[in-house]
């Protein structure tokens, strides 16, 4: 079937099975290989990505369902410029990325909680943050690259 | 990836009569079981269908109908959180449905999901149960203590969909999940808990979510160490990857004095 969205502002139109997942059609069908394959079971929340403005699991949504949703990736985060936006920024300064597998996914999850809590404490983004694991960092850099953009 | 057809009904009529007019065919809502299992092909028998309900109107919503409160098989769990008239009247599922997962799955998880995935250990049988929800499908509307009828099985026909779900308001209930983080674990014990009526309802401590029928005829007897005692008989827990039998049936005993504790402070 063909399936048409919007993919970091832009419409693009796939022709693929409706059941295929969201996440194999970015990375594969799209080249958009900033989501990340973590777990495929929804438990890391390494391949997250923004559909109409929240947080989902790319390897839980199939393609089928997204039929004229507005789609956003990490890549979608910097301006149009390749200007990094303030959470990227903010990553880079405070060490919050080792390995980079959760990166992209943590940086959308931040990136939703600071659009709805604002300013969110700690504990918002502990929990705002849980759907994604990080094996490198202990969340502690993370936490406060997330905190430093509430001020 | 199980080569399946996909489905996309636009409304509630057309699902239900695709449907039925499709052999080896499940609803797909938000994903967060189907899709794991149509990646990894554990499905049995193999489906030929997924049929997409999730963008289906009249599945979603939280609204007052006929006296109770009705949630659509298809509204997320952040739709129910958000919901004031859930928050207001049902509050021991917006508890629970705050316990699932992390916001990820709570966007796309729904109840008519956990309800037809039927695990043991769904955070939000416990509560349907200890509200005496009603389980309304295109066809009939069942209860909820009849809706469990085996591991994973329900007591829905192969071409039944379930639409939504309601429960009475005004009831008091609840709620405990003890797992071994706060997000996105899997729960070694769940428990929801009505003192009038009284209802003592568990998950992941048997076959299916269960009511524990002996505590609450102590509870109705005002016998609370009488139904402390009776929870760790009504249940049937296991030793596996989460947790062992003793622990559950300890902790199901502790989690009930706490509850009720909670209830009769306030």
């Amino acid at each position: 079937m063909t399936v048409r969205f919007t993919l970091n502002g832009a419409p693009v139109s796939v022709e693929c099975a409706g059941s295929r997942r969201l996440l194999d059609t970015l990375r594969e069908d799209l080249g958009k290989t900033g989501t990340k394959e973590g777990c495929g079971e929804g438990e890391c929340g390494a391949c997250s990505v923004l559909i109409d403005g929240e947080v989902v699991d790319s390897c839980l949504v199939a393609v089928g369902q997204i039929e004229g949703r507005n789609v956003v990736t990490v890549e979608g985060l910097a301006g149009p410029d390749g200007k990094l936006s303030r959470l990227q920024q903010a990553f880079i300064e405070h060490g919050a990325a080792q390995c980079g597998i959760c990166t992209p996914g943590m940086l959308l999850a931040a990136h939703v909680l600071l659009q709805r809590t604002l300013p969110p404490s700690a504990d918002d983004v502990r929990e705002g943050l849980a759907g994604n694991l990080c094996r490198c960092t202990g969340y502690t850099k993370i936490i406060e690259a997330v905190l430093s953009c509430t001020t | 990836m199980y080569d399946v057809t996909y489905l996309r009904p636009t409304n509630l009529k057309d699902a239900v009569q695709l449907y039925r007019a499709t052999p080896g065919c499940r609803p797909l809502a938000g994903g967060t079981d189907l899709m794991v299992m149509l990646h990894a092909r554990t499905l049995r028998p193999a489906p030929r269908a997924v049929l997409d309900v999730w963008s289906l109107l009249e599945l979603k919503g939280v609204r007052r109908s006929q006296g109770m409160l009705e949630i659509g098989a298809a509204e997320s769990y952040t739709g129910i959180i958000r919901s004031r008239d859930a928050q207001e009247h049902v509050p021991a599922l917006v508890a629970a449905a705050r316990t699932i997962g992390a916001a990820q799955i709570q966007n796309r998880g729904t109840l008519g999901g956990n309800l037809a995935n039927a695990s043991p250990a769904g955070d939000t049988l416990p509560v349907l149960l200890a509200y005496d929800a009603v389980v309304v499908t295109d066809r009939r509307s069942i209860p909820i203590d009849q809706f469990f009828t085996g591991y994973r099985k329900t007591a829905l026909q192969p071409d039944e969909l379930i639409v939504a779900v309601r429960m009475p308001l005004g009831r008091r209930v609840v709620f405990r999940k003890v797992g071994t983080r706060a997000a996105q674990a899997i729960s070694k014990v769940v428990t929801a808990v009505s003192r009038s009526p009284a209802r003592v309802a568990l998950g992941a401590v048997a076959e299916v979510p269960l009511r524990a029928r002996r505590a609450e005829a102590a509870l109705e007897r005002g016998d609370v160490e009488g139904a402390i005692a009776a929870v760790a008989d009504d249940i049937r827990p296991i030793d596996d990857v989460r947790s062992t039998a003793a622990y559950r049936r300890t902790v199901a005993q502790n989690v009930l004095r706490s509850l009720l504790d909670d209830l009769a402070r306030t």
